[in-house]
């Protein structure tokens, strides 16, 4: 277990590391002057000097990514060019919206999914079976930014109910804070609802069709518990992989839903920091959003070693 | 005409989902090849007096904020999808396809190589890539191109690679290889002919994958710029006009769901037609 845990540990760590130098890469070395992107074509000579100066690019690219990847590890992200602040106090500020968006997405996902897809293995070939796939079919078809502008149309054009857009604040109380939330989480839920949906159906198919669910039934448990009790629970270790393995689907949406609703998070601060030319701020969040993924995805990966003591062996055989 | 392409075209009339999802992948490529010779207005006519109508004998979806119409500029739309989601999917099938064959077939090191540079792909969302090279070269369809690409190569190296792995173990593939064979003539006669289905449906995922990230990016702003019409910056425009023009919002993202949905559907029915194996099973991205 030990040497497994040291491999993918050690393989975690080659892909964060390859990570971080592909963005540092395509952000700072090949571009040519970075400091020529943020100021535009008009800035005068002296002032791109000071520029490259301060952002330290005058030192060989070498000492430039040493410095960064310390100050990744150290929480020193530099200091935003437009906002004037440090980039870690910038992204902590824009993560109090953007992890409660991406973790209630992902929660609602899971809990119209589940029901609905072992409603639909339950009743396999039957009328619920059908329209749950019909939902799917949907679900994945329909782009998450337009089915929030239908939302919008809906809640907020015709019956006034919700906010377009915007996020009134934490400090507005609750309430306020998630009237805001709501429909963009109900934005984000959808397309990962309708894949989770397909696997939880096909996952507790597969489980139905196992000896011990039989055998449970045959000690008199009624269908309704073997299925809830007995077959969820084995059904539900490939749907907690495939929810790890979206991680990266949840994080592209919430940087879309955020756009659409105007909300102030992770997302939104990237796209003004491109618009701004702000490359510090773009090359952290993105190298921070890129980590995340490759951090949950190792996770996943560990948990499913430690839950199926079948690829536990295996993997101390590669 | 073979007996094995003549049962395929017996289960095929018979599949609902091979049929009803061809159809509309049918009349979507056919939108976008009609769009190169002929659409009912020029799609850049601009006529303010009629801007914003609603649905008529002359304009039958509309006209936009500029008094475009609206029908032209989907069926326009489509033509920049098709395109984009082509190159961006032959990317990813261009260079995916030979990593992951060749991962499978010399095992060691290379696989390992070809396996970690596909982790480090996949913790960049296309939406990220996307993000970067709009950072550096400003936004347009090519970046689209590129970060859909990027991402569809490791997607098609896992697949290619996951199944290549199987077929090595068969039997034929063993005695192929005792008789002397080397590594490419037995990809080039064994595996690739054992594969070709499973790809040809990821290639169909991956296609409906790429005009959802294509609008996706286009909505953003950071893919296709106008004037070249575009469903997501059609979306984009209208988002400012729900209250004054909702169907505009409406429309273009019925075309993409449309024809994402013709896509997964025809993926379906292939799946099911080339592998019976597989029916029932979820394919995911």
């Amino acid at each position: 277990m030990a040497i497994v845990l040291a491999k993918r540990l050690a393989a975690l760590l080659v892909t964060l590391l390859v990570a971080s130098l592909a963005v540092f890469i395509v952000m700072e070395v090949l571009p040519g002057d970075p400091a020529a992107v943020m100021l535009g074509v008009n800035a005068r000579e002296d002032t791109l000097a000071a520029l490259r100066s301060q952002l330290g690019l005058d030192q060989p690219a070498w000492v430039r990514y040493g410095r960064w990847v310390t100050g990744l590890l150290t929480g020193d992200l530099g200091r935003s060019y437009t906002y004037d602040v440090p980039v870690a106090t910038l992204i902590a500020d824009r993560l109090s919206i953007s992890l409660p968006l991406a973790l209630g997405g992902m929660a609602l996902s899971a809990v119209i999914a589940v029901p609905l897809g072992v409603i639909a293995a339950a009743r396999r070939n039957r009328a619920a079976d059908l329209g749950v796939s019909i939902f799917a079919q949907l679900g994945l078809a329909v782009p998450n930014f337009w089915f929030a502008i239908l939302l919008v149309l809906l809640f907020s054009v015709m019956l006034g109910w919700l906010p377009a857009g915007g996020f009134a604040g934490w400090e507005a109380g609750p309430v306020a804070a998630v009237r805001s939330l709501l429909m963009p989480v109900l934005a984000l839920a959808l397309p990962q609802a309708a894949i989770l949906t397909r696997v939880t159906r096909s996952s507790v198919l597969e489980v139905l069709g196992e000896d011990y669910l039989r055998t449970a039934r045959a000690k008199g448990l009624s269908r309704r518990a073997a299925l809830w009790r007995h077959a969820l629970a084995n059904a539900l270790i490939p749907v907690v992989t495939i929810m790890g393995m979206q991680f990266s689907f949840l994080l592209a949406g919430t940087v879309i839903i955020e756009n659409v609703f105007y909300l102030p998070g992770l997302g939104r601060l990237l796209f003004q920091a491109i618009a701004q030319r702000d490359l510090i701020v773009v090359r952290d969040v993105v190298v921070l959003l890129a980590g995340a993924v490759v951090l949950v995805n190792f996770l996943v990966d560990m948990l499913y070693v430690f839950l199926d003591p079948r690829l536990r062996r295996e993997s101390a055989n590669v | 005409m073979s007996e094995d392409f003549r049962d395929f075209g017996r289960r095929a009339r018979a599949n609902p989902k091979f049929l009803l999802g061809g159809g509309i992948v049918l009349l979507f490529l056919g939108a976008a090849v009609l769009s190169l010779f002929w659409t009912p207005y020029p799609i850049n006519r601009v006529d303010i007096e009629i801007r914003l109508q609603g649905f008529s004998f002359s304009h039958p979806f509309g006209t936009d904020q500029y008094g475009r119409d609206v029908l032209s500029l989907l069926i326009a739309g489509a033509r920049n999808s098709v395109a984009v989601a082509v190159v961006a999917v032959a990317i990813g099938f261009g260079l995916g396809v030979p990593l992951g064959a060749l991962a499978a077939a010399r095992r060691g090191w290379i696989d390992e190589v070809v396996m970690r540079l596909s982790d480090v792909t996949f913790a960049f969302p296309v939406i990220l890539s996307a993000v970067m090279i709009t950072a550096l070269l400003g936004p347009g369809a090519v970046n689209s191109i590129i970060a859909i690409g990027i991402f569809n190569i490791p997607v098609f190296a896992r697949v290619t690679r996951g199944a290549a792995l199987q077929v090595w173990t068969r039997d034929f593939v063993l005695a192929a290889r005792t008789s002397g064979r080397g590594a490419l003539a037995i990809t080039r006669q064994h595996i690739f002919p054992n594969i070709t289905g499973l790809i040809v449906v990821q290639m169909t995922i991956q296609f409906a994958l790429a005009i959802l990230a294509e609008a996706g990016l286009s909505y953003l702003g950071l893919g296709t710029q106008p004037p070249q019409p575009s469903w997501g910056k059609m979306l984009n425009e209208a988002q400012t006009l729900l209250f004054l023009a909702p169907h505009l919002a409406v429309l273009p993202g019925l075309a993409i769901a449309l024809t994402v949905l013709g896509l997964n559907l025809f993926g379906d029915g292939l799946r099911d037609l080339l592998d019976p194996k597989l029916r029932g099973q979820e394919m995911l991205a």
